[in-house]
This record gives C-alpha cells, structure tokens and sequence, in this order.
C-alpha cells in the first residue's frame, strides 16, 4: 500500500494545475488522472469484496448474498455519515464534525415527535428535521468563526447543547408514521429504498465535489487555506456551507434511522461518531484536507460492516470486533503515512 | 505592587472565575454545602476527570489529540475491577502494558507523520473491545485497598479538593518549572527548534504519551475506587470532557500553550455543572448542556479579552 502511496500523495497537486488550465489534456493526462483517482478508494472495495469471499466460502453463497443486501441496509447509515465527515474532513486540517451524533438525535427526535405517528405530517417532520439540520451546522460555523476557536471544540461545546435538548424533546416519543416505515423497510429491484436514495445522494454529492466551482474551492480551501484565499476563493462562505451540509446529511441521517428502527431514540447517533471518521479514513479520504472520496465512503463502510458480519458469523463477540476494528483504522493510517523529516 | 489588573491577566484568571461564578450560587443557594462534607459531596467525582482532564493535557501539549482517553480509563477500571483485584501481578503487568502501548503509539505518530486524531480514535476502539472482553457485563469489584484509599477522610479539608490541588501543583512544578517540562512542552511547541538542538522529538512523544497513559491509569483506578464497581463504558464521556476541561483552563491546540492549573480547575467547574442545576431546581436534562453553555461562554470572554488586548 505504501508504494502506490507516492503517487496518490502528490496527485492533488498535480491534478489541480492541470485543471486550472482551460479544457485539461486528454491522452497521458487523463490516464494519469485515471490512476490518481481510482487507487485510494479502490483499496476498500478490494477489501470489501476480498472479506464478501471469504463469507461465501465459509458459508456459501445463499448466505453471501443475504448479508449484502442486509449490509445495504445497515451500511448505508455508515455511508451517510462518513459523507457528511467526508466533507468536513475536506475542508482543511483541524477541521471535523463532533456534532454529528448530536445532530442524528436532535433531528431525529424532533422530526418523529412532529409527526405523531401520522402519514399527513410526514413532509412537516422531514422539514423541520432538516431545518434543524441547517441551524446546527450555521451554530457550528458561527462559533468557529465568531469565537475563533477549533472546530474540534466548536462542534464539541454546540453537541452539548444540541443533545441536552433532544433530551428534552425525547419524552413521549410516538412511533414514526407507517408510510415512513414502509419506505424506509421496502425495496425496488431487491435493493433497499434508503440505498437507492444514499446512491442518488452519493452521485450528486460527488459531482458536486468534483465537477462545481464548489466542489473545486472546497479541495483548494483543504490544500492551502492561504493560497485559496489569495486565489480569490470566498474561503468563509465554502466553510459555512461545508458544515451546514454536513449537519443537513446528519439529520437526514437520524429520520432514517427512526424510520428503520420503529422509532427515534437519543443514543442512537453515538456510535457513527467515531464510525463516521473511520469509513473517511479507510475510504481513502486525504486526512489532511483537500481531497475526498466519494466513492470510497461506500467502500469503507461495506468493507467494516461486512467484517463485523463476517466476524460474527465466526463466533467473535464484541469485544473482538471492536478490537479488528482499531488494528484496522490504526493499519491503514500508518500504511498511509510517511516518516519524519530528519 | 500593580494592581490593576491587566487584560491578559484577566484571561489567566478567566478559569478561576468561572468555577467561582458556578460555586458561589450552589454556596448561596444551599449554606449546608459549604462544609467540609458539603464540599467532599459535590466535589466526589471531581479527581477521576482532573487526573483524565491531564492525561489529555499532556497530549494537547504534543500538539496533538487524544479521542482514546475515555475508553482508556474506562479499561483501567475494568483490568483494575478483575485482574488486579484478583491477580495483583497480572493486573499491574497489564497496565505497565497498556502504558507502554501508550508511548509506543505515541512514538509512531511523530515517526510516520500522522495525524493523533485518527490513530486515538482506532485506539478508542481496540480500549474498548479490551474492556469488553475483561468484562462483558458491568461488575467486579474494587480491590479492597483502593476503596479505602479513596475513602480516606483527609483532617481539615476535605480529601478531592486536597488531591486535586497536590496533583495541580506537583504537575504544574514538573510541567511549567523544571527543565524537563521545557523540552516536553518544546515537543509540541516548537519542534523544529527540538530537532536543530538534538533532541529526539519521537522520544518526546513518546514520553509524553506514557504520562498521559500514567494520568489514565491514576484516573480509572480512582474513579474504580469511589464506584466500587466498572463497566466497559463507565468512563466514555470523559474523551470529550477532559478536552472541553483543558480549553476551558486556558490551553490552546497550537503551539503547546497549556495551563495545568487552568485545567484543574476546569475540570472541577465541569463536575460542578450538575450539581449547579440540581440546586437551581433546573431539570437534570440540562446538564450536558450547561457544561457546552460553560465553554461558549468562557471561550467568548477569552475572545473578548483578547480582541480588546490587541487594540491597545
């Protein structure tokens, strides 16, 4: 892994001048783009189908297949997060949502509470859900730039507040409307409906990260936030948009998952939060800032949860899981490291 | 002597005024509290998170961040509940072992240049399914000494805050006032004058890594001497409190800058956090909140301070 690694590395670079120039080369240029985009994210899919055979060798393929299309259900929770992480994580070193679970409760929460278990008010609780969504990702970015402080703290002292009031919105709480459900549990062409709306949302999220003025001063801001601003990059405005979109997946997120789970519960965030960073980083996702990957959020996000199925149809409990689980995300970020300078 | 107070003084002191403004209302509110037993109530929980709140202090002084704390000395509590309880040798070879992991991954984040944030939250991961397995259902039991240790009535003033302000001073002395504190906090604070003068930055890493994993361990044994009893994710909060308790001290993420008193006493404000609205009859839902309201507000008079500083 570390030998394509140089190649990965500088790619950014490399990529974004031939970019600037108007209409890029084709022949050599687009080749070496081909490389340069394909190999961090093809890594998890390799891995996701590498541990997808050994699933169907042990068990063999009826179970296989069952398991995948159980992974679309559950992974795509996964693979919501890890985007909204993705595009944080993007924006720039330091940068990252701890606000998310928070966000995932709240919306949830309020979203299900709305709509008091009738299929009328659906639109009303998506709604307010999702303008929960903007507020939380507009308070994160206001406190980062009016208190100037890291966004780690930020999003850190906004969840707090987020969370105490999904708490207190938590009582009572009534089932999610059974139209709801029905979309959330149906499937269309064996695929599970949440799926096909992940995918859709994955393709217009990667285009607007690789084909929009957006998409673009987003990976310059993570490159260089100077050389970005010098460029004329309306740097603050790509970072508020960058969390309210962020903080807009993550109450998409906590409908979802009320919708699957029968009903909205205040934990039920938690655990993506360190989820969400992991599914970026196996994914390929430049940790550093100014370069994301759609495509391997998805990969990362199979290639965990199928492992955690594979583990537990091996009989490992917990424990164990959680344990492959950090040699894993530990493993791919050394891999993808470089040693010091002497 | 000066006494006008200047305004980067008042930001030094910002730490103790907030801990006061949370103290004087629940003084005011409830006189009984203001007792030697008042205080060792309210202040109960107060240790464990101070020595949890250093443990991240000593990696924000490496420039980096440490998403693993609160696992970590939940799995302390957790080896300290079965194994040390059980098998004194084995229990303290496993937390030597947990340590030097400790400074081994410090080590490997300077040397492969990447970043603490992402190799802690793995660590997260593989502390927990460790405490699980130790574990698997919330129980064991406190080794008989530690109970008596942290249940040791201290004469006059009551034992957390005696602990906590020996630990304060004794960390800040080593930190802020020996030579050996210097070249620790240059790791993360210049690095590159570090290198020119020989000194090797994977072994100040390193070290500071171990000591973050010596305060966890002291952290999960004392928080396991004054419940008694672990759980895998008896201590998870403490990831995100210790670090909200070292900004609200005064420490910053760039450049090493970090306050050991600061971040005592903003532990201690944090712990204080419930008890404040239990006796403002506000509802307990509340309590995660305030402590993010307590950080928003201290960060803002920082800002404050700060900008009118600049002006002048």
């Amino acid at each position: 892994m570390s030998s394509n690694d140089s190649s990965t590395r500088q790619a950014p670079a490399a990529r974004s001048s031939d970019d600037g120039s108007a209409g890029s080369p084709v022949g050599i240029g687009f080749a070496a783009r081909l490389r340069a985009l394909e190999t961090p994210w093809l890594w998890s899919f390799a891995g996701a189908i590498l541990v997808w055979f050994v699933i169907a060798a042990v068990f063999g393929f009826s179970i296989a297949g069952n398991v995948v299309v159980t992974a679309l259900v559950f992974a795509v929770f996964m693979v919501l997060v890890g985007l909204g992480q993705m595009i944080v994580i993007t924006a720039g070193p330091g940068n990252i949502d701890l606000s998310m679970p928070s966000a995932i409760a709240l919306s949830g929460v309020l979203g299900v509470q709305l709509m008091k278990g009738r299929d009328d008010l659906i639109l009303i609780g998506i709604g307010v859900a999702l303008a929960v969504g903007v507020l939380v990702g507009l308070a994160n970015y206001l406190l980062i730039r009016v208190l100037r402080i890291p966004p780690i703290i930020a999003t850190l002292s906004s969840s707090f507040i987020v969370q105490s009031i999904a708490i207190t919105q938590s009582r009572g709480m009534p089932a999610p409307p059974h139209a709801l459900q029905a979309f959330a549990n149906a499937r269309l062409f064996g695929v599970p409906d949440i799926a096909w709306l992940a995918l859709v949302l994955s393709l217009a999220l990667a285009f607007v990260l690789h084909r929009t003025v957006f998409g673009r001063a987003l990976s310059a801001l993570g490159q260089n936030a100077r050389a970005a601003w010098l460029a004329g990059v309306r740097v603050e405005r790509v970072r508020w948009v960058t969390y309210v979109l962020a903080a807009i997946i993550a109450a998409l997120t906590g409908l979802l998952l009320a919708a699957v789970s029968g009903g909205a519960a205040l934990d039920m965030g938690v655990e993506y939060m360190l989820i969400s960073v992991a599914v970026v980083v196996i994914g390929g996702t430049e940790v550093a800032g100014g370069k994301g990957t759609v495509a391997g959020v998805w990969g990362a996000s199979l290639f965990l949860y199928l492992t955690n199925a594979m583990l537990n149809a091996l009989g490992a409990g917990a424990g164990v899981r959680s344990i492959v689980y950090g040699v894993l995300i530990i493993a791919v970020v050394v891999a993808s490291g470089h040693k010091a300078r002497q | 002597m000066n006494w006008t107070l200047d305004r980067a003084t008042l930001r030094a002191l910002l730490p103790a005024f907030s801990l006061v403004a949370v103290l004087a209302p629940i003084f005011f509110l409830q006189p009984a509290t203001f007792s030697y037993f008042g205080i060792g109530l309210l202040l109960n929980l107060a240790v464990p998170l101070v020595l949890a709140t250093l443990a991240q202090l000593a990696i924000i002084t490496a420039n980096d961040l440490d998403l693993s704390i609160g696992p970590f000395v939940s799995l302390v509590a957790c080896i300290g509940a079965t194994l040390l309880a059980d098998r004194p040798l084995v229990g303290i070879a496993a937390l030597a072992g947990c340590v030097l992991l400790y400074a081994a991954v410090g080590a490997l984040v300077e040397y492969r240049q990447i970043p603490s944030i992402v190799v802690t939250l793995g660590l997260s991961f593989v502390w927990n399914g460790l405490a699980v397995l130790l574990l698997p259902t919330p129980g064991g039991a406190s080794p008989a000494w530690l109970t008596s240790v942290m249940g040791y009535q201290t004469p006059f003033v009551a034992a957390p805050i005696l602990w906590s302000t020996v630990i304060a001073v004794l960390v800040h002395l080593l930190l802020m006032r020996s030579s050996f504190g210097v070249r620790l906090r240059g790791t993360g604070g210049n690095p590159r004058a570090m290198r020119r003068f020989g000194w090797s930055l994977v072994r100040g890493k390193a070290l500071l890594y171990g000591i973050a994993a010596l305060f966890g361990v002291l952290s999960g044994l004392c928080l396991l001497g004054l419940t008694t009893s672990a759980d895998a994710n008896l201590a998870l909060r403490y990831t995100l409190l210790s670090i909200a308790a070292v900004i609200l001290g005064g420490g910053e993420f760039i450049g090493g800058r970090v306050s050991v008193i600061g971040a005592v006493l903003g532990a201690t404000t944090l712990t204080l956090a419930a008890s404040f609205l239990a006796f403002l009859n506000v509802s307990p839902d509340w309590q995660v909140g305030m402590q993010g309201a307590i950080l928003i507000v201290v960060l803002s008079l920082r800002v404050l301070l700060q900008r009118r500083g600049g002006q002048r």
